[in-house]
């Protein structure tokens, strides 16, 4: 008989695993079912029609390029950061080393109200840009710095770990076969790295396609242009539209699992690797 | 305690950790389970706990069923090879928390609780936490603790794995002059067969889940009855054929044979008897401290023995005599002892 | 887990690496200047921004917008919200993670992922779902209105959806805590005969402690600042369902910037809080492994002690 648990002497799995099921049935996994309910109340057809609406498929085109952008930009600048971090001394570092969680804590409403105001024409950085016609705030620009500070933590909390753990002996054994620093970077340190790198891509990637925060307030949210899915979501919801907007929320969730499996993946091929050296 | 075993089956996965087992302890005080890594003694242990239940089997202390009864109330102590002190516990905490659970007074908690850190050694230590110990002091602490509720049977998990050599034997004689003075039945798991020489009254061998032997140390090693004891024990050196060997020829041909160094002497002409001894070459001298071992090539067997200290040394390529006193005769399943029957009749002259 | 790693050993008291093993001087100085330069501008000027512009009329200016009478009943709310929320994930979150690190079960990593999942939706989708559930055109919407229950639009659902937002905070810091202790203090403590609630009040909870710290305080932080979520479920009702997070987009939207940004102060101040308090706790952890690995090497000498 093939048991669903091995009898184990420690007491409690009914109780926990009993409350756990029920939390997360109610909490997470019945709501979370009403959105493809709702969606198959409607016919294939108006389920298509409202999706590939030019204005969705403008804000999908909208989230889904600013998230690209952001995402890139804090693997390259996110890795250095995490590089210095954990391989250089410099006063100050312990602070740094603590901000980098700040858009983690940092509620996105305050995130997205600052931002808007250091980019806006008259800002601290929008009059620096102004003069020279660049409008930042209200342009997809102003969404891509938005989303880089939202995704900054997710790239450098990924990689630090794998760079604290590289032993230094694998690069000493390089160093006395005569290769130089940028060979023993390119051939033996990057490829340790980049495991993480596309992990701390995809996660900052997939939470900047669901931002909507610090997005709001710095878009503009001008349909066609700077109108991200969230908002759109939310607009449709303002005028009642439920199944246009439920449409275009199941299209979200479908991305967002897609995601999370690619994301799992990732990290359970990283720890499987990892584990059986 | 008298414990029982009677054919116990666990498989894990697709493993097989235990197929059959079935043992008997006796009124034997001191137990080791001894095998190789991976064999099923762990396994075997913590199911005697309770830790884990067996798919198949019964349990039987002093003649009573247990299989059912939980690990909280099968009156035993638990060393795990990994000591798992309560890390946040300090040492006396630690040795009290069973008394704790048994809801003893706390008169009586502290009483025990000295008695058992004078009986370890461990005066003074009572206020340091686990990880301002050492590994001997971390297991003495986790035997005090084990023994604190006063259980009727011990379990010991490899209980020296983790400590350095010299320090090991020195733990090894202590633990079983304070096992004969607590007068506790204790089984213990180990895959060091010098430790289970040493330490057991009687020994059980485990090995891909099934009971090879049991007996006592030197039955084990005097008399193994399967070709995994006789090569597990000692040094073992393996013959194709025993029917070109001198006072073995009468056995025929095609025989298998485990020869230990123990059995054998190895001299220069003249200091052993020539019709009983074969004649070979020297291959190699390793000068070990407390012997010279020395591998000598006699026809197209390799066989090992050990010289004294202060013998002759001899060196590769001399030519020397070796004599076979007794070897371990083997098929597939089995294994028998036999004399060397030259010597025999020569000794009954 | 999918994703964040919250916490790590602490790198910051480690000596410059030796020449063989680093970049040059120059190409150091570029590497740390650029990456001062990109927190800088990224992390640091949002923060400085929040209170220049909450100061900018001044302190009095400042204090009025915070004891305003609408501001005070978002602060209310906000604080009661996570006073509700944050407790119930912790229990759940604990649960969760006994279930998972102590025994062994089929569907483990599938609950696993499940637990991930409100981490990976879109904070309006959160929103969204409750709404479609207890709106007054969702599921339950006519059973509610009958009864004259409020949901959506009223506490309880701002409450659902922080539940949800917030989900999965003190599970994904416990569930990986436990599992790399390991079973044995727990089985060690049964087989002196502990039963199941001593075993867990106190063997695992002092082990965990730190672990279930982290995650309560990452988890409030995140409970009082949702606003995605909210802003679908809360209907903006002033001086009743506005949160903060709500109350500074209404002050925004209505050009009050000082007045906002003042409200986004307190926010800002309880964010660096929770970082200086997680710091805290980070290098406590590390101090103490670092006390255990020095303490571990103690010579062992026969006759003395051993």
């Amino acid at each position: 008989m093939k048991q669903f648990k091995q009898r184990s002497i420690l007491p409690g799995f009914g109780l926990t695993m009993g409350f756990t099921l029920l939390y997360l049935g109610l909490i997470v996994l019945i709501p979370l079912s009403t959105v493809i309910l709702k969606a198959a109340g409607s016919t294939w057809q108006e389920f298509l029609a409202t999706v590939t609406a030019a204005r969705v498929i403008a804000s999908f085109r909208v989230s889904l390029l600013t998230s690209l952008a952001a995402a890139l930009i804090n693997v390259v600048f996110g890795f250095i950061v995490a590089w210095v971090l954990v391989r250089y001394t410099f006063p100050g570092k312990r602070l740094i080393d603590g901000l980098i969680d700040l858009p983690f804590a940092l509620p996105t409403a305050v995130a997205g109200i600052a931002l808007t105001s250091i980019y806006s024409q008259n800002g601290w950085i929008g009059r620096l840009f102004d003069p020279l016609g660049v409008k930042i705030a209200f342009t997809p620009l102003g969404i891509v710095i938005a989303l880089v500070f939202i995704g900054l933590p997710f790239v450098v909390r990924t990689v630090q770990p794998v760079l604290q753990e590289l032993q230094s002996d694998v690069e000493e054994a390089a160093v006395l076969m005569g290769a130089k620093r940028r060979l023993i970077f390119r051939k033996v340190l990057f490829p340790e790295l980049l495991p993480a790198l596309i992990t701390g891509f995809a996660l900052a990637f997939s939470r900047a396609i669901g931002e909507y925060g610090s997005v709001v307030f710095i878009s503009g949210n001008m349909p066609m242009r700077t109108e991200i899915v969230p908002l759109l979501i939310m607009t449709k919801l303002e005028q009642f539209d439920y199944v246009g907007a439920t449409a275009i929320a199941l299209v979200m969730l479908l991305i967002s699992f897609l995601l999370l499996l690619v994301i799992n993946l990732l990290q359970w091929r990283t720890h499987r690797r990892l584990t059986a050296e | 305690m008298r414990i029982q075993a009677r054919n116990i089956k666990k498989r894990f996965g697709h493993f097989q950790a235990l197929d059959g087992v079935s043992f008997d302890s006796g009124d034997n005080r001191l137990i080791g389970l001894l095998g190789p890594s991976g064999g099923g003694k762990t396994t075997l242990l913590r199911i005697l706990a309770g830790l884990e239940t067996p798919d198949e089997g019964d349990i039987l202390f002093d003649g009573r069923r247990v299989n059912d009864v939980p690990p909280q109330k099968r009156e035993i102590g638990f060393v795990f090879q990994s000591y798992a002190l309560f890390r946040h516990m300090s040492v006396f905490d630690n040795i009290a928390f069973g008394l704790t659970v048994q809801k003893r007074s706390k008169a009586e908690i502290r009483e025990r609780v000295e008695y058992l850190l004078d009986l370890t050694g461990l005066k003074g230590l009572e206020k340091r936490l686990p990880h301002q110990l050492s590994g001997g002091q971390k297991q003495r602490v986790a035997f005090a603790r084990a023994l604190a509720p006063e259980p009727k049977l011990l379990l010991l998990d490899e209980p020296f794995a983790a400590i350095d050599a010299k320090v090991r034997k020195e733990l090894r004689k202590w633990l079983k002059a304070m096992i004969n003075e607590v007068g506790i039945t204790t089984i213990f798991v180990t895959h060091d067969q010098e430790e289970a020489v040493e330490v057991a009254d009687e020994i059980i061998i485990v090995s891909q889940g099934h009971i090879e032997q049991q007996g006592t140390p030197i039955d084990i090693y005097l008399r193994p009855r399967t070709p995994f004891v006789a090569s597990f024990m000692g040094e073992t050196h393996f013959i194709a054929d025993i029917s070109g060997l001198k006072g073995f020829a009468q056995l025929g041909r095609g025989f298998k044979a485990a020869i230990r160094p123990e059995f054998v002497e190895i001299g220069k002409k003249g200091e052993l008897p020539v019709q009983v001894a074969e004649t070979g070459v020297v291959r190699q001298v390793v000068f070990r401290g407390k012997d010279w071992h020395v591998e000598v090539q006699v026809g197209e067997n390799l066989i090992a023995g050990y010289r004294p200290v202060d013998a002759d040394p001899l060196k590769p390529g001399e030519e020397v005599l070796v004599l076979i006193r007794k070897l371990h005769v083997i098929d597939e399943n089995r294994c028998a002892t036999v004399d060397n029957l030259g010597l025999v009749a020569m000794n009954a002259v | 887990m999918a994703g964040y790693v919250t916490h790590l050993p602490s790198s910051a008291d480690a000596a410059e690496r030796p020449a063989h093993l680093n970049e040059s001087s120059a190409v150091r100085r570029l590497l740390i200047g650029i990456a001062l330069l990109f927190v800088g501008l990224v992390l640091v000027l949002p923060l400085l921004t929040v209170i220049v512009e909450a100061l900018e009329r001044g302190f009095k200016v400042y204090l009025a917008s915070i004891t305003e009478k609408d501001a005070r009943s978002a602060i209310r709310l906000t604080l009661l919200v996570a006073a509700i929320s944050v407790p119930l994930n912790t229990i759940f979150g604990i649960c969760a993670a006994w279930a998972i690190a102590k025994f062994n079960f089929r569907g483990k990593n599938l609950l696993i992922t499940l637990i991930d999942l409100p981490f990976s939706v879109s904070p309006v989708i959160a929103g969204l779902i409750f709404v479609l559930l207890f709106g007054a055109q969702g599921w339950l919407g006519p059973w509610l209105q009958a009864h004259d229950i409020k949901i959506v639009f009223a506490l309880p659902g701002i409450v659902l959806a922080t539940l949800f937002v917030t989900f999965p905070f003190v599970a994904r810091e416990l569930i990986p805590v436990m599992q790399a202790q390991g079973n044995e203090e727990e089985e060690a403590a049964a087989t002196m005969g502990a039963g199941g609630w001593r075993i867990f009040w106190k063997i695992t909870v002092p082990n965990v402690k730190w672990g279930i710290l982290y995650g309560v305080i990452l988890c409030n932080a995140r409970a009082m600042g949702e606003f995605g979520a909210v802003s679908v479920v809360s209907g903006h009702i002033r001086g009743q369902t506005n949160t903060m997070p709500l109350h500074v987009e209404i002050l925004y939207n209505e050009y009050q910037f000082t007045a906002a940004f003042a409200v986004a102060s307190l926010l800002a101040l309880l964010a660096l809080i929770t970082l200086a308090v997680k710091s805290f706790m980070e290098w406590k952890q590390w101090s103490a492994a670092a006390a255990a690995e020095q303490g571990g090497v103690h010579l062992a000498h026969p006759g003395t002690e051993h």
